[in-house]
């Protein structure tokens, strides 16, 4: 598609009308705030504004936060931070802090993590890996332990331990047996059991 | 101790007196009364300071460890506070002072029936707990709130010597990491049957604990009602705990997600079980899914702390229309002014609201306004101390509040932005604030924020008689502001202004009450260092501490932090402090 096909298009799907923008109160905005505002944190767009506007002022104390969306989107640069405002005790801002790191904006696709042997459970987000390797990796090092290669047939035959996962079915599957998109799609739990106890999995 | 025992058969008339005052006193509690009837004349100055057991000192510099002791020969129970509260968000150099060694000292010295200490914002080490746990054979109750300096080995040294301890709370403290893990929790004797403990706090120890040491303890804990742990313990071992202890009334969970355990124990009947919950708080990495856990406990709750969980509406609406009879509710602004609107709606007897920003960008749309503020005042009357963090805020909001709530004591809002003027009129939010001082007439502690001119400072003196303490940040025009506080509020014990043109003029309008202060913090205003040694010059018990960031002798002070004091001021300042007296 041409641009200026694209433009028209454009313009006929009223694009400004329904536009997720960002900006200071009662700048260029008509609409009163007489209805309650529900949670704006559960929109993604939102929170990826908001997520470029704190990584902007990580980068560049002060300065202009550039930003792949539309330039009519004014938003102001991300303020520099004075010192001790708000009045929040580190304390407070530190715990928080921790746990949104662990977690990150937007929905995500949780499953628990276990270990045989391991009195601890983790839990991953499965939209971050885009494969197989990746995954198995992260998991290595979440843990402490190596997979070995995956054969169809031998499966992670000679390693300690091998990664595993409850379907929706509620069958235990070795992780590696389906199509990447297939498991991601379908994996309930993921669990790292011995080698030994995960000799009778998959779909042999 | 009557000197007169045992002589003549019938004391002299003084001495009865002597007893019957001592005995009257006992019963006397209040500080506020004993201070007064110390007054009165010498021989009731005598029989107060000999019956005097609770003892509270509000600066630890304005008196000696030395002259306190001597003056109060039989304390048991004792508090002090250090640091002053704007210590807390990094505006103080580190080694400011607060060190409780000298006082720890005095005290194993002249203190052998102390059974409690509570220290707030003070600064203390492994020896000085050490010290504590050898030197009080009745010991029961240590309380620590935002203290520093000590590790777990310390924490040990407590659990292991102090056989009567009933009370270890912790609360927002800096527990530093010692070299070696010490595994405080396995220290408290497993040889005692049964421990004395009542109540264990240690949400803030940021390291693991060993849980099978942590179960045997509380299973051997009979009397224990309060438990909050830290995010090293997990929900499966949580489970565990409430089953040992179905009598908690207070419950901090750990880490509050996924556990080890597959399939995971009913840990909505743990908590259908505990009976006498509440207080709940924790939820530290939540997991949003266990939630429903809680609900069987949600009807008897009188107090739920949600401020370390980032719950959205919907979340919170689950769990708050179970929760009739809470009383005190801390919060994320997560929860948005829909969340807001639910708690307005179920929680008619409401009398404590604290919401914490879970962003603190100024420039953001926040997820809470004056729509879920004024929601509040809405329904619940009865509230009677608010603080709120927002990224906006209305007067009209505010007037409403002072007007719904009239028995507001305490109201600290915090809008984020600086300078931030009503979005919807754009005036200051003078009014706002004024309505608050002229309608919540018990008001002792405020906070101001926004947009302020003089006029709002106006309203304060004018209307505030009641106020204690006052917080001010980037507001006022000119020395009139600060001058109409301190010539208007009687009652005004501690005031700390940041970033406001206050200067000279107005720091002089005060020397009739500086006496009557516990403190007055003044950073990054209009003071200079001549007006401040005037100050000092002519109220010789006022201790005036003039903090730069450059060492040298500017004109401009960074900051004034003034105490009076009833002895030589303090000798364990960092060089960056300098005192002038």
């Amino acid at each position: 598609m041409d641009n200026s096909l694209r433009i028209s298009h454009e313009k006929e799907l009223n694009l400004e009308a329904t536009e997720l923008r960002l900006g200071l109160p009662g700048s260029d905005e008509p609409e009163k705030r007489s209805v309650v505002r529900s949670n704006k944190r559960s929109s993604p767009e939102a929170s990826e504004e908001l997520e470029c506007m704190s990584k902007g002022n990580m980068n560049s104390n002060g300065s202009d936060v550039t930003s792949d969306h539309d330039q009519d989107n004014v938003v102001p640069p991300a303020k520099a931070q004075v010192v001790g405002w708000p009045p929040i005790r580190s304390y407070r801002k530190n715990n928080l802090q921790q746990k949104k790191g662990e977690e990150g904006e937007g929905s995500g696709m949780y499953v628990k993590v276990s270990m045989a042997g391991a009195p601890y459970l983790r839990k991953i987000d499965l939209k971050v890996y885009k494969s197989y390797p990746e995954l198995l990796k992260t998991l290595g090092n979440m843990f402490k332990c190596t997979f070995g290669e995956y054969s169809e047939r031998e499966g992670y035959n000679g390693s300690e331990y091998a990664p595993t996962y409850e379907d929706k079915d509620g069958d235990w599957m070795l992780v590696g047996d389906v199509p990447w998109n297939m498991f991601v799609s379908s994996c309930k739990r993921l669990r790292i059991m011995k080698g030994s106890e995960a000799k009778g999995l998959g779909c042999l | 101790m009557n000197k007169m025992e045992g002589q003549a058969p019938s004391p002299l008339p003084d001495q009865v007196l002597e007893n019957v005052l001592e005995t009257v006193l006992h019963f006397l509690s209040s500080r506020r009364d004993r201070n007064a009837a110390s007054l009165v004349c010498k021989s009731w100055y005598r029989a107060e300071a000999l019956t005097r057991s609770e003892l509270f000192i509000g600066n630890c510099y304005a008196v000696s460890p030395r002259r306190a002791t001597a003056r109060f020969p039989r304390v048991r129970s004792l508090t002090i506070k250090g640091k002053p509260r704007f210590a807390d968000f990094d505006l103080m150099p580190l080694n400011w002072g607060a060190h409780f060694t000298p006082w720890a000292q005095a005290l194993a010295q002249s203190y052998p029936s102390l059974r409690r200490l509570h220290l707030k914002r003070m600064s203390l080490t492994d020896r000085d707990l050490t010290l504590l746990s050898l030197s009080f054979p009745h010991f029961q109750d240590l309380l620590l709130t935002c203290c520093e300096a000590f590790t777990t080995t310390g924490l040990a040294a407590i659990a292991a010597n102090c056989r009567l301890l009933r009370v270890l709370d912790l609360a927002e403290c800096v527990v530093e990491v010692a070299d070696e893990e010490v595994d405080w929790i396995s220290s408290f004797p497993e040889t005692q049957e049964e421990t004395h403990l009542e109540s264990l706090v240690f949400d803030c120890v940021e390291c693991p604990v060993n849980f099978q040491a942590l179960e045997r303890l509380v299973a051997r804990s009979p009397s224990l009602r309060k438990l909050r742990l830290n995010r090293y313990v997990s929900m499966s071992q949580l489970h565990r705990l409430m089953h040992r202890a179905p009598q908690l009334t207070h419950l901090g969970t750990g880490s509050f997600s996924a556990s080890e355990l597959d399939p995971e124990p009913d840990y909505a009947s743990a908590f259908a079980a505990s009976k006498s919950l509440v207080c709940l708080s924790g939820f530290r990495e939540i997991w949003p899914d266990y939630l429903p856990a809680i609900y069987p406990a949600c009807a008897n709750l009188t107090s739920l702390n949600f401020s370390y969980a980032d719950i959205n509406a919907h979340q919170l609406k689950s769990v708050i229309r179970h929760c009739h009879k809470l009383q005190t509710f801390w919060v994320l602004d997560s929860i948005s002014d829909e969340g807001l609107q639910a708690v307005a709606e179920t929680c008619k007897d409401l009398r404590e609201l604290r919401v914490f920003p879970v962003n603190t960008r100024e420039e953001i749309e926040g997820p809470v306004s004056e729509v879920g503020f004024e929601a509040i005042s809405r329904g619940c009357r009865k509230l009677q101390s608010i603080l709120f963090f927002c990224q906006r805020m209305t007067n009209a909001a505010v007037v409403a509040m002072s007007n719904n709530c009239p028995d507001l004591v305490v109201f600290r809002l915090c809008i984020i932005g600086q300078y931030r003027p009503d979005p919807e009129t754009l005036e200051p939010m003078d009014e706002g604030f004024g309505a608050i001082v002229m309608n919540c007439k018990k008001l002792t502690r405020l906070a101001v924020s926004g947009l302020l001119t003089d006029r709002a400072f106006g309203y304060i003196g004018t209307y505030g008689k009641l106020i204690r303490t006052l917080s001010v940040a980037f507001a006022g025009d000119t020395d009139l502001g600060l001058k109409y506080v301190l010539e208007g509020c009687p009652n005004l014990q501690k005031l700390e202004i940041r970033d406001s043109p206050f200067g000279d003029g107005a720091l002089r309008s005060g020397l009739h009450h500086f006496y009557n202060m516990r403190f007055l913090w003044m950073s990054s205003c209009k003071l200079t260092r001549q007006a401040c040694q005037e100050v000092a010059r002519r109220l010789p018990h006022l201790v005036l501490e003039v903090i730069n960031s450059e060492e040298g002798k500017a004109d401009d002070i960074e900051i004034l932090y003034m105490y009076r004091s009833l002895d030589r001021p303090r000798d364990d300042a960092p060089k960056v402090v300098t005192i002038l007296h």
